[in-house]
């Protein structure tokens, strides 16, 4: 459904790298996420696949179509929400809403029900200007506005950044249903503790891709034993295992570290009892899609 | 020692709406604080008076020993702030930032020489110093903001989100330097909406519908709530929140 071979943009006459060598794939149906940082060549590749931007290299194909020339016939039918609000902030929500089917040759009625759960929650301030909402019903706006012509695609850049616990809850329980459409959606995210309700995944940093698999194939492939090691003194324990001379790497996640090693796990506890960390305790534990981005990053 | 931040009952009204609603809280010298809550549950307000920025409605408030109402120009010299968007300027280099902010704070031609040859040593950045902040990854931005938001050696620092974006390795060596501050003394006040990271506060509130809906350490507020991780305190907590328009 998405195709993307040897892609390769930079900015500023080849100055600034933005991607490099991107090769991805995405099946029809899919859920599909790019997990990275800022910086990482999301945004880029996004501007790509729903023809904003062109690439120096490389081609891709969105729904059978070339992103280049068949760039209009994309156009009319992918949805897509980019990180940055960018609807009309002085038209009112329903305004914004009619535009949108309006341009896309569509009523509100004919595919209501596809946002109507999402719609619902922000149709009591239909009549309010888009610039004047906070950010929760602005992004729900958004995708009203991106869902409203039932694109084959839907794109949504970093749709939960900055959104709490709660609503990137509800949020991505929303893909789920949206998914059963049949609608395809490519997402990105900055948290990788989303990265557990797309099908498949791909990490990414600086351009280029670490690795694509399902969320349980890149756990599964974390070379290392893990470690989670807790103490009351979090801090000073941070300080104690990076100085144990077989620690490989160690990094606090929440309330324990996790930790790998070079030789025998086994003589940390004694070699921290001396320490004075008189209550550590260590236990095997399976690695998260975070323990695979970090150690991704540093090999 | 007087807490760093002591609140009494403090509220901020808009008409009808009561943003902050008889907030009552202390904060320690040298603790980290983390301020938690669902968009729209009144982080910012709540921020924005203790950085002097926003006069109260009603209650009580003393940051850094000076008063919300009448000593807010005192507040802001006296506090450190750091946001997502954080504010140096691209078009000037590293050191040029430095001198700038450390300049608005009032500290001498003499200090900011030496503070400057500090900062950079600490973070690294010598070989940078002559580099304009633009052309800097996000993650160095990020350490160069932290350290100019507390150039003037504040007794206390908010930090608003401020790691939002940036890659997982970074973000713990972001909060290294979080420690290395409180070590020092310096008071943090932190929001996030990483999980996470309020467990690595020595106490968080979590805010509801305009109010502190809990406030205790992580262990504690887990125990309390029955809960695995404080995502799950978070989640308990906020779910039934009746402002979610944010």
């Amino acid at each position: 459904m998405i195709n993307l071979t040897n892609i390769k943009k930079s900015y500023n006459k080849g100055q600034i790298p933005a991607v490099s060598n991107i090769n991805l794939s995405v099946d029809r149906g899919e859920l599909f996420g790019l997990i990275g940082p800022d910086g990482a060549g999301k945004t880029t590749l996004f501007r790509i696949l729903t023809t904003l931007l062109l690439p120096d290299e490389g081609s891709a194909t969105v729904d059978g179509l070339d992103v280049v020339k068949d760039y209009a016939r994309i156009r009319s039918r992918v949805g897509y929400m980019p990180g940055r609000f960018s609807l009309y902030q002085d038209l009112t929500i329903e305004e914004n809403l009619n535009f949108f089917a309006t341009v896309f040759g569509t009523t509100i009625k004919e595919n209501y029900h596809l946002i109507e759960e999402i719609y619902q929650q922000i149709e009591p301030f239909k009549d309010r200007r888009a610039g004047k909402l906070s950010g929760g019903m602005k992004q729900k706006l958004a995708l009203c506005c991106a869902l409203i012509h039932k694109p084959t695609v839907l794109f949504l850049d970093e749709p939960t950044t900055g959104v709490d616990v709660v609503s990137r809850k509800e949020f991505w329980d929303m893909l789920q249903r949206l998914k059963q459409e049949g609608i395809t959606i490519l997402v990105s995210t900055p948290y990788m503790d989303e990265a557990n309700r797309c099908d498949r995944i791909a990490l990414i940093q600086k351009g280029s891709i670490l690795s694509i698999d399902t969320p349980k194939g890149i756990v599964d492939a974390f070379p290392q034993n893990l470690y989670a090691v807790r103490s009351t003194k979090t801090h000073q324990l941070l300080r104690d295992v990076r100085e144990y001379p077989d620690t490989d790497s160690c990094f606090a996640f929440g309330e324990s570290l996790h930790v790998t090693f070079k030789g025998d796990p086994q003589p940390l506890i004694p070699y921290l009892n001396k320490k004075g960390q008189t209550d550590a305790t260590m236990e095997k534990i399976a690695p998260g899609i975070e323990d695979c981005f970090i150690h991704l990053l540093n090999n | 020692m007087p807490p760093v931040i002591s609140t009494n009952q403090l509220t901020k009204r808009f008409g009808q709406f009561v943003a902050a609603n008889e907030l009552t809280f202390q904060v320690e010298k040298g603790e980290i604080f983390g301020f938690l809550g669902a968009n729209g549950a009144g982080k910012t307000t709540a921020m924005r008076m203790l950085c002097g920025l926003s006069i109260p409605s009603s209650g009580k408030a003393t940051v850094a020993g000076f008063d919300v109402y009448t000593q807010t120009e005192k507040i802001k010299q006296n506090i450190g702030y750091m946001s997502q968007k954080f504010s140096l300027y691209d078009d000037l280099t590293v050191a040029e930032n430095i001198r700038f902010y450390a300049g608005i704070y009032g500290m001498s031609k003499q200090a900011i020489k030496a503070k400057t040859t500090e900062l950079l040593q600490e973070l690294q950045l010598e070989k940078e110093a002559k580099t304009l902040v633009k052309a800097l990854p996000l993650g160095w931005k990020q350490k160069l903001a932290f350290s100019v938001a507390i150039v003037h050696n504040p007794d206390i620092v908010f930090l608003d989100e401020p790691t939002g974006g940036v890659d997982p390795v970074t973000r713990r060596q972001f909060w290294d330097l979080i420690y290395a501050a409180s070590d020092k003394g310096v008071t943090v006040f932190v929001t996030t909406h990483y999980m996470d990271e309020a467990e690595y506060c020595n106490r968080v509130s979590i805010m509801v519908d305009g109010v502190i809906a809990a406030l205790d350490s992580p262990a504690n507020l887990k125990q309390q709530f029955n809960a695995a991780n404080m995502e799950d305190v978070f989640y308990e907590l906020a779910r039934n929140a009746k402002r979610k328009a944010d």
